[in-house]
């Protein structure tokens, strides 16, 4: 269970928002919405511990994420606007590298699998990808991260093409369907059965 | 930890030649000295241990800049923060793997640069072993102050300026212990401090990191 109460942000001497508070349960998802600069990201790097509030506090599970640290950290999932890959290294060396931070034991079969479904060549450097597949080689971690409850996804649905965006779309909805919690900014319809909005 | 410094290693094999950048200045601005100070093997011999370790410094400080600005410009900074492990264990094997790779060798060719000043055979392994115990210290330090201008704009200067002066005691007492040697004084004194400096920097310095990591990242 995912809790907010009151959260004020401020960002540059301008204030977001103020006094949100949500509660996020097993098998719900949120999208978050809004216009550009309104918020979202913020929200979402609030929620998962990265940025601290002006005002109000995030809990887990009734307790402060800021007291349980590494702990909450295990049960997130966090892909952020930029997609966390390295140039230099191939797609398999970077969702090996990514799960192993994350505290995953995952086996090369599974890495293999999670990277064909997702149509990411691993073997190649990542330099030599293009936006959209470097993109996968990101969400590709998804696919390997059942075990977290919560994923908090900042606008997953860019650069992607109809094909690896209906992939994304069917694993938000079965990790919905298994009583996980997804949380995800964007600004248009993606088509997600969200069981919350919040328009910033 | 073990898969940061993996990681590390591996993207500073497929980017070899930023790697070899820091060592050639090194080479370069170590053998600049002895073509300006002219071919008095007295003179040169006195200054050795000392330019010998501030351009050690100066190298070890050039490489800086690159410890953590790359993963924040492309977020694996945000899966750091947000990994399983604690933050200090990270800082530690970054700073770790930044040491394999800018400060190693550096221990490993300065016996042989020191050869243009005419050092006394008994002092090479000396000046190997004060670089040894005296390099992971300033990547120690130079990781927070890597962390703390991150994202700040002219970070490269200000870092510097942070940076430099905290190098001082192990550039007093790295050159220091070269020179009592050579005066035959021994010189272990100053390696036992400096192996001091090294422990306190290995105990403390990683979770400063940390924190600054965390600041500056918000």
């Amino acid at each position: 269970m995912l809790e907010a109460h009151g959260l004020d942000c401020e960002r540059g001497g301008r204030t977001l928002f103020r006094g949100l508070s949500l509660a996020l349960g097993p098998g719900e998802t949120l999208r978050i919405g809004g216009a550009n600069g309104s918020g979202k990201t913020s929200l979402l790097r609030i929620l998962c511990g990265l940025l601290t509030p002006a005002a109000g506090e995030v809990r887990w599970n009734g307790a402060r994420i800021q007291s349980l640290r590494e702990e909450y950290a295990r049960n997130i999932v966090y892909l952020g606007h930029a997609p966390a890959v390295k140039d230099e290294l191939t797609g398999a060396e970077n969702l090996r590298a990514a799960c192993a931070l994350a505290g995953l034991a995952v086996s090369a079969g599974q890495l293999r699998e999670a990277l064909a479904h997702f149509g990411v060549p691993g073997d190649k450097a990542v330099r030599q990808l293009s936006q959209g597949q470097r993109r996968r080689a990101a969400l590709a971690r998804l696919a390997v991260s059942w075990a977290a409850p919560v994923w908090l996804l900042d606008e997953p649905f860019t650069a992607l093409d109809a094909g690896a965006a209906q992939l994304t779309r069917t694993l938000l909805g079965e990790h919905a369907q298994r009583g996980g919690s997804v949380v995800y900014t964007t600004h248009q319809d993606a088509g997600l059965h969200d069981s919350r909005v919040i328009e910033l | 930890m073990r898969v940061v410094v993996w990681r590390e290693l591996l993207v500073a094999m497929r980017r070899r030649s930023d790697v070899g950048t820091v060592l050639l200045f090194f080479v370069i601005v170590v053998s600049l000295f002895p073509l300006g100070i002219g071919a008095d093997p007295d003179k040169l011999r006195v200054l050795a241990p000392g330019i010998i370790w501030v351009a050690a410094l100066l190298s070890s400080m050039l490489s800086l800049g690159r410890l953590f600005a790359a993963d924040y410009a492309d977020g694996t900074l945000e899966q750091m923060l947000l990994g399983a492990a604690p933050l200090g264990a990270t800082a530690a094997a970054k700073a770790f793997a930044h040491w394999l790779v800018s400060g190693l060798p550096l221990v490993a060719i300065a016996p042989l640069l020191a050869l243009q000043y005419d050092l006394p055979a008994g002092l090479y392994g000396m000046l190997a072993l004060s670089l040894l115990l005296g390099t992971p210290v300033l990547s120690l330090i130079g990781g927070i102050g890597a962390a703390l201008t991150l994202g700040v704009r002219g970070g490269g200067v200000l870092l510097a300026l942070l940076v430099l002066p905290l190098y001082v005691p192990v550039l007093v007492m790295g050159a220091g212990s070269v020179e009592m040697a050579s005066a035959g004084l021994g010189g272990q004194g100053q390696l036992l401090i400096l192996g001091a400096m090294l422990i306190v920097a290995a105990a403390f310095a990683p979770w400063a990191t940390a924190a600054a990591l965390r600041i500056s990242s918000e």
